[in-house]
């Protein structure tokens, strides 16, 4: 988008750990969504340092896609190293979109047990929600056109940042 | 058509739409298969939603426990539903033909088919014949082919030595009646594994078979010198026609498995047997329930590669 950089990821997330910093107690569960949320939920996890192990979660198996699309080819197993029974828990993705990943992590989620409470904090909110879902935690709003995708990178060095693709029609 | 014009078991996309036989499978669908295999190995959660509404038809043509049971546990942690058929004992014994079945079953609304024949080929003659969104696995026919037992036995290999490219692997047994000692010889050539053993009699071995790219042995002591695994095949009665061995006691003593030959493998080596095993036959029990033998942690891993292998298939169009 010439004319429309777009923001540096490090400093959204900087923004993004200043807004949680007051939500995140020792026990608070921090879950990243796969791949890119887990990125991000272990740099929150790193600047709050609850006592709770950073989790990480990987929709596939939840995903109501999976009919039309078949099997994401890189399936990671999902960890959760602490009970999610009982506990306040914050949901992290790199970018939140239309909500059925949320869904599906929500529903990946209770399988785990019952919640105390479930928040969501995402890097990036760029709209085009196609479900009743929102964020508590947003390190910034991008107005973006449907055929238009970012996604989340991260460096050897562990540097995060924003890639702007364009869909082929 | 539809499919792969020279692997019908790929779609023209080349991903894997039936499961047939591991000959010829493209390393690449090998390897997904065993990852994915492994995210749902350990986990809290024992089932996920991604088969429901599904539903998976196990046809066995012959009797099994493990493999169907295992099929069954899979397809019902994945929330498939689950119908088993045993047709030994059904319409097969009242004169219906193999296609007609497959033809009445279809017409149950199945989303796949699961399917265990004595006959060579079968579940590949089937797999031609079913219309275009029913998936089927082979579970083993005849001598043929077992591919999802060949994957498990790579998972668990995998599992306990990390890696194929060093590894030096003895099958031993009745290699000649073995749909098992095929699928794992094509698995583990096409995943790297650099020397293949097959020991057994001549008579228990498939003419040619060093054309597969193995090391033939007669001598068990000779061919299990340094191997990393072993894996014993069992000595199948229900196959063999005619003398092909004086005794089962006289199998025991050259090419059972004991303590004492087992000590000449090296000293971490493992143990696999596809099961059922026969104590006193193929193996002694002191090394089927010795340290070394990992028979039990096979039928766990079988769980995950049948539900990895479905839960690919059934998403492949």
């Amino acid at each position: 988008m010439p004319g429309n950089p777009l923001p540096d990821a490090e400093q959204l997330l900087t923004a993004l750990i200043e807004q949680m910093r007051p939500a995140v107690g020792p026990d608070t569960g921090l879950i990243g969504i796969h791949t890119g949320g887990v990125w991000v939920a272990e740099r929150v996890h790193q600047a709050l340092k609850p006592k709770t192990p950073a989790a990480a979660l990987d929709v596939s198996y939840y995903r109501d896609d999976y009919a039309a699309r078949g099997l994401h080819r890189d399936v990671k197993r999902s960890e959760i190293p602490f009970e999610v029974e009982g506990r306040d828990l914050i949901l992290v993705d790199d970018v939140l979109y239309t909500g059925r990943t949320i869904r599906a992590a929500l529903n990946e989620l209770f399988d785990y047990g019952r919640p105390a409470s479930v928040r969501l904090a995402a890097l990036v909110d760029r709209g085009g929600r196609q479900l009743p879902i929102a964020a508590q935690f947003i390190g910034a709003t991008l107005a973006l056109r449907p055929g238009q995708n970012i996604a989340l990178k991260r460096d050897a060095k562990g540097r995060l940042s924003l890639d702007l693709r364009e869909e082929k029609r | 058509m539809w499919l792969h014009p020279s692997n019908p078991q790929l779609d023209k996309k080349g991903q894997l739409h039936h499961l047939l036989t591991l000959e010829g499978l493209p390393a690449e669908i090998l390897w997904q298969i065993l990852d994915t295999a492994k995210t749902f190995v350990g986990t809290k959660v024992k089932k996920v939603p991604l088969l429901r509404g599904k539903s998976v038809f196990n046809v066995f043509f012959e009797p099994s426990t493990r493999t169907r049971t295992t099929f069954e546990i899979a397809a019902k942690r994945l929330s498939a539903d689950v119908i088993n058929l045993n047709v030994t004992v059904s319409s097969q014994s009242k004169g219906e033909s193999l296609l007609d079945t497959v033809d009445n079953l279809s017409a149950m609304h199945a989303d796949m088919f699961v399917v265990r024949h004595g006959a060579s080929g079968a579940p590949h003659f089937i797999a031609r014949h079913v219309a275009p969104d029913i998936h089927v696995i082979n579970a083993g026919d005849g001598r043929h082919s077992h591919p999802t037992q060949g994957l498990l036995d790579m998972y668990t290999i995998r599992h306990y030595k990390k890696d194929f490219s060093n590894l030096r692997v003895a099958i031993v047994g009745d290699v000649l009646h073995s749909r098992v000692a095929r699928s794992q010889i094509h698995a583990l050539a096409t995943l790297g594994c650099p020397e293949i053993r097959v020991i057994g009699p001549k008579t228990l071995l498939p003419a040619h078979v060093e054309q597969l790219g193995v090391h033939v042995f007669h001598d068990m002591r000779q061919g299990l010198k340094d191997v990393d695994v072993v894996t014993m095949l069992r000595l199948q009665n229900e196959r063999m026609q005619g003398a092909l061995l004086p005794s089962a006691q006289e199998f025991y003593k050259y090419y059972g498995l004991t303590d004492d030959k087992l000590a000449l493998a090296k000293p971490d080596a493992i143990v696999l047997h596809p099961g059922p095993m026969n104590r006193g036959v193929e193996i002694d029990s002191s090394v089927a329930d010795g340290k070394q033998s990992v028979i039990l942690p096979q039928v766990t891993f079988g769980i995950a590669i049948r539900m990895a292998v479905m839960s690919i298939m059934a998403g492949n169009k």
